[in-house]
This record gives C-alpha cells, structure tokens and sequence, in this order.
C-alpha cells in the first residue's frame, strides 16, 4: 500500500486502536493501569486534533489528505482528509472521548473491556468524520456499531440489553439501506469510484434514481440524528448506557447523521437536494425543515413529560438536533452556518448536561428529578456548573447554543417563515421543562436524604470545566469557529447549486442564496 | 487426455486415496492390541493425507484457460477445479483436525472408520469440483452423499444422530432420483453426456423442446439445491446438523456445500450456459427460478433461525440462509457473480467453520449445545473462545471490517451490477434480521450473567489455537482481501474464457 499526503489523520485515528491493543495486553486486575493508560492513548488524538486546527486553513478545501489503493479491484482507496465542515467534528470527538475516558474512572466491572471497547469507538468515529472514501466511510460507521452495542449492553442499566439490541438494529437498518445506495453510486460513476469528492461529478444518475437514493440515504443518517419517526431507539440507548457512553452518543453519535446528510446527501447527490421545487424549495428540504421542527416541539414536549432526569435529557438532544436540520434546510449562510456551529455547541452543551446527570446519580443512585429537591444548599458547585449546563442549553445569549439556534432561525426565517416561528417558539418550551427541572431539584427545602450528598469531586469537575470555558467563549466569542467552517459552507453551496444546475441542465432549480 | 497421462495430474486426489486406505490398513493393524494410545493413528495419518494432498494442489497448473479434460473427459482441470481443491482441502484438513480434539468422535470405538469415511467423502468432493460430465457429476455426488449418510449417524449409540442419518438418507435418495431421472432427460434431449456436448446440443435444441429442457433442469437443481441446502430442499439441514457429530456437521456445512456449489455453477456454466453471445440457459426461465429460491432461501432461513435455541440448529438454518446470500452469485448468472460465490464461500469458509470449532470447544467442555449453555460464557473462563464467536458471528451477519462482510458486499455488488436491486435490498434487509439471532447468541456470551450451576471452563492454548486463527484470518479477510478477489477472478475466467 503505497500512501502519499499528510499521515497526521491517519495517526490521529489509528493510535486509539493501537490504545485497544495495549490495554488488551495488560492484566485484567490492573485498572488504574488500563484507566491511565487509555487516557494516555486518548490525548494524542486530541493534540492532534488541535494541531490540525492550528494549521488549518479554512479556505482550502480539504485538507491533511492522506490516500493511498486499498482495494484496487473494486478502486477502493484508504483516504482521509478533512475541511471546514469536518474539522470541527474531528476536534468534538477528539475532545469528548479525552474527557470521557476520565469520567468513565468510576467503571469498576470489566474495566479492561470497557475501555478497550472505547478505544476502538474512538477510531471508529475519528475515521467516519476523516474517511473521504465511500467504502471506507462505511467500514468506520459499522466499526463504531460493535462497540456500542457492547458498552450499552454490558455496562447499561437495567434494561440494557433491549436497549442495546435496539440501537443495534436500528442503525444496521440505516446502514444497508447506505450500503445499496453506495454501490449503486459505485457502479453509476465513471471510471468505478469511490471517492466521495467526486462521486457528484463522476456518477451519472438520473434525478428520479437520485431522489430515491437521496431517501434511502436520508433514512439512513435520520436514524443516527435521529429524527423522528426513527428516535425511538434513543430514549432507551441514553438511559441504559453508561455516563460516558451518553456522552458520546449524544454528543458524537448523532451529529454523525447530520453530518452525511451535509457530506453525502448534499455533496454528492446535488441535484437531488435542490429539485424538484415545490412552493420555491426543493422536497428534499421541505422534509428536512418539516421534520426538523417537528424534531424541536416534539422533542421538548416529551422532554417536558419525562420523570428521569437522563431520559429529560435524551428528549432534549432530540430537540436540539431539530435545529440543525432546519438550518440545514435553509440552506442560507446563515442558516447551515448555524447548523453546522449547532452540531458543535450541542455536542459540548449536551456532553455536559449527561455528566452532570451522571454525577448526582453516582451519588444517588437514581435519576428522578422528584427525588431531589433544595440541592443548591447542599451542593453548591454543581449546582453552579448544572446552571451553566442548563442556561446553555436553554440558548441564553452569552453562551454557545444561543449564537447557533439564532443563526438557525434567522437563516430559516428567509424560506420557513411559518415552520421558524413554531421553532422559535419552542424555545419557551425549551426554557419551560430545564427551568422546572433546576426548580424541582436544585431550590426549595431540600431532602432529608440527601443531606451528606458529597460535592462534584476535582475529577468530575475537570471533565466539566474545559467544556463550560468552551460554551461561554463561544457564546460570546464565535468568530473563531466560524471563520473555520464558513468558507467550506459557501464552496458546499457552491458545488450543490453548480453541480444540481449542471445535472438538471434546462430544469429550474430552486435556490436561495 | 487418456488415462495413464491424466495420472499425472492427479495427484492430491491419488494421495488421498493412499491415505484412505493406510488409514483402514493402520485401522485393521491397530484391532485387537489397540491401547488409547495406539488410536491416535488413524486421525493423524489422515492429517497427513489431507495435508500432503493440499500441498500438492499447489503444483496442479491447470493447462489453459478452458481446462485440462482428463480421463477422456471425465474430469476437468483448471482454476476453478483448482480453486476448489483448495478450499476442500483446506476444509478436510480443517475437518480432520476438529475431529482430533472432538470428545464425540473420541469415544467411538471405530475411530479409524470414521477417518476412511471422511477422506473418502473428501475426496468424492474433490470429484465434485471437477466432474465433467454427467456420469462423474452423479457419481462423485452419491459418493460424497453415501460417505455423508454414514458419518451423520456414526454416534452409534445416539438416537438423534441415527434418526438424521436416517432422515438424511431418505432425503437424499428422492433428490438424486429426481437428479439422475432430469440428468436422463438432458441426455435424451442433447445426446450427450459431457457438458460441452450439452451445451452445443442445448444450443441446437429447437424450441418447441424448452418445456423439457426446463423440466429437466428443474429436476437436476433439485439434487444440486439438496447439496447446498437450498429451499425447497433445505428440510434435512436442521435436523441432520443437529443430530451429526460436530465436526461431520462442520463438513457437511462448509465442504458438502461448498463442492455442491461448484457442481452447480459448474453445471450451468458449462453444461447449458455460456456458449455463443447469450447463456442458453437464457432460453428457460432458470434465472428467474433461481432468484425466488434465492430469496426464499435467504429469507425462510433467516425468519426460521431467530427462534432457535440450539446452536447446532441455529447454524444450521444460518448456513441454509447463506446459501442463499451466495444463489446472490449464481443468478447474476456472469463472471462477477460467479467470482463473488467462490469469494463469498472462502469467508463462509473461515466463519462457519470458526463457529463450529467453537460449538465443539464448548460442548466437550460442557456436554451442551443448547444457547442456554452459552450464558455468561465470557464471564466464566471462557472469554477467548466467546470473543472468537462472536467475531465469527458478527461476520456471518455481514458487520465490518470482517470477512463476512466482503463476502456480502461482493455478491451485492456484483448484484447491483446487473440490477437485480429487488434481491439486493431482500439480501440487505435479510442481514438485519440475521443480525438479530446472531447477536442474541452474542448477548448470551457477553451480557447475560452466568448463574452459581453454570460451571466455570477452562480452555488450553492448543484448543484456542485453532478458533485463534480461523477468527484472526476473518478479520484479516475483511480488511486486505485483494489477494483472494484476484484469485477467484481467476477461477472464475474460466467460464467466460
């Protein structure tokens, strides 16, 4: 395999495996041991994914490609690369799975296994977030299945196993559904090719056939976001796993969704993102902006309902991720540049929320928001930090979400002024079910049980801490990311408008620049 | 090529008909003074035969691209026969092995007939992979099904594996009486025995005899689909993998199949398909046949496997269900399809094979087959062999980056190639119903927590070591297989020259 181009990534995603291999080899009885040595494995992919930022340069398409045949009866290349829309992804992920590994110290059953199993997700979700072969895509997206259903089923809750086994097949449903519209793609283009910077520009597919791939593709990654009909998994996968696993679901998993409609739906099946018009918007984004802001009221209402704090949480993702979509339907600048910075904010935002909800059931051993009550007395700092959390998510201005869900609704307001409206509005919702919830636990005259509760621990704060900076620097600071993905944002609009201009030739082709 | 010169290019199969008889001869020798001690003989001089018969495929060069036709054309030699061998062996040897280690096969008295028995059927499946005419194909057929009748019920004083047997052989004798009465019926139509003689008389054939033809092949893929397990003529695999010793259970459903497969595509290709611009199979609706066994194959195998609690008879409907994932490959019915077959059977190969070895690990160490004695098996001593299961299985369900995986995504490739979507996406979606039961076994392994009557295991490096490498192989298979897609792409040029 002959490899050519920047290695950087390539070890970036590769050094938590060789961590699997490492942690594999030591004994079972040592945990401190296998939990250091993990976390040792997890920083080089977070430095590296800092360099990569260092050096980034937002106005230069994709960038750090490392390529190189793999398959070469089917041309199927190992090549990575990232661009602006990726790199904020790469450095989430990196980030999170750092901090995660930290706050998964309390695992005590099967330490050695567990953060084996982590490591090897690690890899998986770097590489679906480099991987710029279709085939390899793929090969990354069901590598991080394995894992997960193992660190569902055996470190979850009490109903782990349902849930695992959920998760599991919803998402294999996604993918074969990914897998035909991938070979599809293959045999369509000319010369045979997987390489997903060109597939828009090699495949030759009819704008029906392409309509239909769209879908296929579409229900694929709606049930990783997951929009509804396809959330149902959800609920059940956070409120089994593990801390740290809901961590990452929440905060890496889903955005993996919205990240291949941006990368895969919209980057290489163009023309059928754009048409065919229908009241000025294409049907494509009609669905996503439909089902988006359905994703926003349902997903706040139901959290709104919930008992379970984690389950409160979980819903609340579910809203949160409506707004992506519907900025990814406006497909104004502001609009997917609120999306894209949304799948960034909710990612620490979220990661967040469930550490906060892992540490007062580590200490509780329950999660029933009734239970509690007047926690603010007894314990001061994480009621703070829980604050932080919950303003956030709330999209108060000043903090991170505030910035993104504004540019999402402003750049929605332009094509869905009736569907912006009803999302905006559920920020009252949003604002209603988090500022109940900080009643009902942290005020009031507090529970007699809970008196000797012991304080966040230096531990959990310094899995907290990096992300509340991140939050407030952004929500008052959001240039910096900005600036990174916002050229990568204007080419995408460019190549989807070009490219859907180009296949649909004579066709109008509605767009909203 | 006559028969003294054909000799030549026979030796894995001489060999391992030198080694069948030393083994009876070791086996007569061994009666009477036999200590335990001495009855290892018998199953290593069979390692050897089968070992020594691999290596020499090694020196088989097939003549040209259209084969060797040796023994007046009885036999054909090149890539894909070659091809074929290999993987037999390969299986045979693999066979073999198991049966060493097998606590079943051990405690038989007749140990040294068992071996004869099983190179015997090994080497009919060598004839198999090779038959070139109709007389050779039936032949080897009823030699492998005659050898496979008896191993099935050589737990003598077992009433399942003597009921499968039975069961077996009542199966096996309507199918190959359908075979041989529409291999008569080709004959009477073509006027010929040897398949390139049947192509050129099905070629000539007049229309008004399509009917006959089309009845006559029906008939012949019936004794073929009872080879590989397809439906409708699956019924027997369940019950005669469940009541057979584990490894003959192993060969029934890697070697049997696999050299059913060969006769199969061999057959069609030859026999009565590509001659001239357009398959004369073109000329009846055999693909079209195939394709709902296909997918009935895929789909009744699947739906019938979730609610199986024995392991052996969940392999078994999950091997009747590959079979069907592989027909993907015959009815695509053009090279691509024919070289994702002999890919997907090499990864077949690897995991079915791999799972057996680990049912066989756990039941002499348990005594059990039933999933209930998998639970919390990687909790109690037996994490490696748990682990390797569950690669094997995970691959079977077609999850990257494993073997399985490349498997499925040739043949739906090659599917997709020739449009045939609708069985693409029936395949597809067959892969998450399978996921279902495998992963089952899985969380049984791996979630489920072993009760206080569950007994703790213990497993030696030298029972590992073989699952060890079947299950590294199936993960190196998925992710470098460019060596093995070169391979079968020349086999499979065989038969588009």
């Amino acid at each position: 395999m002959l490899m050519h181009g920047d290695p950087v990534l390539t070890l970036m995603i590769f050094i938590p495996l060789v961590g699997m291999a490492v942690v594999l080899a030591l004994p079972s009885r040592a945990h401190d041991a296998i939990r250091w040595t993990s976390t040792l494995f997890s920083a080089p992919p977070l430095l590296l994914a800092v360099r990569v930022l260092h050096g980034f340069r937002p106005d230069a398409g994709f960038q750090l490609v490392h390529r190189g045949p793999w398959i070469d009866a089917f041309d199927i290349e190992y090549f990575v690369g990232v661009d602006g829309i990726s790199i904020t992804m790469v450095v989430l992920t990196a980030l999170l799975c750092f901090l995660c590994m930290i706050a998964s110290f309390g695992i005590e059953k099967g330490v050695k296994g567990y953060y084996a199993l982590f490591l090897l997700l690690e890899t998986g979700m770097l590489g679906v977030f480099c991987a710029l072969d279709f085939f390899l895509f793929f090969v990354f997206w069901e590598v991080m299945l394995l894992p997960m259903y193992f660190l569902i089923g055996i470190w979850g809750g009490p109903r782990r196993e349902y849930a695992a086994i959920k998760f599991f097949l919803y998402t294999l449903l996604g993918s074969v559904l990914m897998l035909v519209t991938i070979l599809y793609l293959y045999f369509a283009s000319d010369p045979h090719s997987f390489d997903m910077t060109q597939l828009s520009r090699t495949a030759h597919v009819t704008i029906n056939v392409q309509l239909l791939l769209w879908l296929a593709l579409f229900i694929g990654f709606a049930i990783k976001i997951p929009a509804f009909p396809f959330h149902t998994w959800l609920p059940d996968a956070h409120v089994e796993a593990p801390t740290a696993i809901s961590v990452i679901l929440a905060g890496v998993l889903l955005k993996m969704g919205t990240y291949g409609i941006l990368r895969i739906n919209y980057g290489i099946l163009p023309a059928a993102t754009l048409a065919p018009a229908w009241h000025g918007r294409s049907l494509a984004f009609w669905l996503l902006a439909a089902l988006g802001t359905f994703n926003i009221v349902y997903g706040a209402l139901a959290a709104m309902a919930q008992t379970d704090l984690k389950k409160l949480v979980a819903y609340s993702s579910i809203s949160h991720m409506g707004y992506v979509m519907l900025g990814m339907a406006a497909f104004t600048p502001q609009g997917i540049n609120g999306a894209v910075l949304q799948m960034f904010n909710h990612g620490t935002v979220t990661a967040m929320l469930f550490l906060l909800v892992g540490v007062i059931y580590d200490r509780a051993h329950h999660r029933d928001i009734a239970g509690f009550g007047g926690l603010a007395s007894i314990m001061p700092v994480y009621t703070g930090v829980t604050g932080l959390a919950f303003f956030a998510a709330m999209g108060l201005p000043g903090l991170s979400a505030f910035i993104s869900e504004a540019l999402v609704l402003l750049g929605a307001w332009q094509n869905y002024p009736l569907l912006t409206v009803i999302g905006a509005s559920a920020v009252v919702l949003t604002a209603g079910y988090l500022l109940w919830t900080l009643q009902r636990m942290f005020l009031g005259k507090p529970n007699e049980k809970y008196l000797t509760l012991p304080e966040i621990n230096a531990r959990e704060l310094f899995t907290l801490v990096p992300l509340g900076a991140i939050v407030i620097f952004l929500g008052i600071y959001p240039t910096p990311i900005l600036d990174l993905q916002s050229p990568a944002l204007v080419r995408l609009n460019d190549h989807v408008t070009q490219a859907a201009a180009r296949t649909a030739g004579t066709e109008r082709v509605a767009v909203a620049r | 090529m006559g028969t003294t010169e054909s000799l030549a290019y026979f030796h894995p199969e001489l060999v391992l008909a030198a080694a069948i008889l030393a083994v009876i001869f070791v086996d007569l020798a061994l009666t009477g003074r036999a200590g335990r001690q001495a009855s290892e003989w018998p199953g290593n001089l069979a390692l050897a035969g089968v070992g020594a018969a691999l290596v020499l495929t090694r020196g088989l060069r097939p003549l040209d691209v259209r084969g060797a036709w040796l023994f007046n054309g009885m036999i054909v030699l090149d890539a894909f026969s070659v091809f074929f061998k290999v993987l037999l062996g390969l299986a045979l040897l693999a066979v073999v092995w198991m049966s060493l280690s097998s606590r079943e096969i051990r405690a038989q008295p007749n140990e040294g007939e068992y071996y004869a028995l099983l190179l015997s059927s090994g080497l009919g499946m060598f004839l198999m992979a090779s038959a070139g005419t109709l007389l050779m194909a039936y032949l080897s057929l009823e030699f492998v099904s005659l050898t496979s009748y008896v191993l099935t019920g050589f737990l003598r004083h077992n009433r399942r594996s003597g009921e499968a047997a039975l069961k077996y052989l009542i199966y096996g004798g309507v199918a190959s009486g359908a075979m041989i009465y529409g291999m008569s019926w080709v004959f009477g139509l073509t006027g010929a025995m040897d398949y390139a003689g049947i192509a050129r008389g099905v070629a000539a054939l007049d229309p008004a005899s399509r009917g006959a033809l089309f009845l006559a092949l029906v008939l012949v893929l019936a004794g073929f689909g009872y080879k590989i397990a397809s439906v409708p003529f699956h019924m027997w695999a369940p019950d005669v993998y469940t009541g057979a010793p584990i490894p003959v259970t192993a060969f029934l459903a890697v070697g049997s199949k696999a050299a059913g497969f060969a006769l199969l595509l061999r057959f069609f290709h030859f026999g009565v398909g590509h001659e001239g611009p357009a398959p004369a199979v073109a000329q009846v609706p055999i693909p079209q046949l195939a394709s709902i066994i296909c997918v009935a194959t895929m789909t009744l195998g699947n739906l019938a496997a979730l609610s199986q609690t024995n392991m052996k008879r969940l392999l078994a409907y999950s091997s009747i269900a590959h079979a069907g994932y592989a027909l993907l490959g015959f009815v695509v019915f053009a090279d691509k399809g024919v070289e994702a077959l002999l890919f997907y059977l090499v990864a077949y190969y690897l995991m079915n094979l791999g799972a057996f070895w680990v049912v066989m690990l756990i039941a002499n160490a348990t005594g059990r087959e039933d999933l209930d004695g998998y639970r919390g098996l990687a909790w109690r001593g037996g994490a490696a062999p748990a682990l390797a299961l569950g690669v094997f299985l995970f691959s079977l369900a077609g999850l990257p980056p494993l073997a399985g995986f490349v498997g499925k995504f040739n043949v739906f490739a090659a599917g997709v190639q020739a449009q045939l979507y609708v069985l693409v996406v029936i395949g597809l979606l067959n892969s998450v119903i399978s996921l279902y039961y495998y992963a089952r076994v899985v969380k049984t392994m791996f979630l489920d927590d072993p009760t206080a009557d569950d007994p703790a295991l213990r497993f030696g490096a030298n029972e590992l070591g073989p699952v060890g490498v079947l299950s590294l192989a199936t993960l190196v298979l998925g992710v470098n297989f460019n060596w093995l897609l070169r391979w079968v792409e020349v086999a499979g040029r065989v038969f588009t020259g």
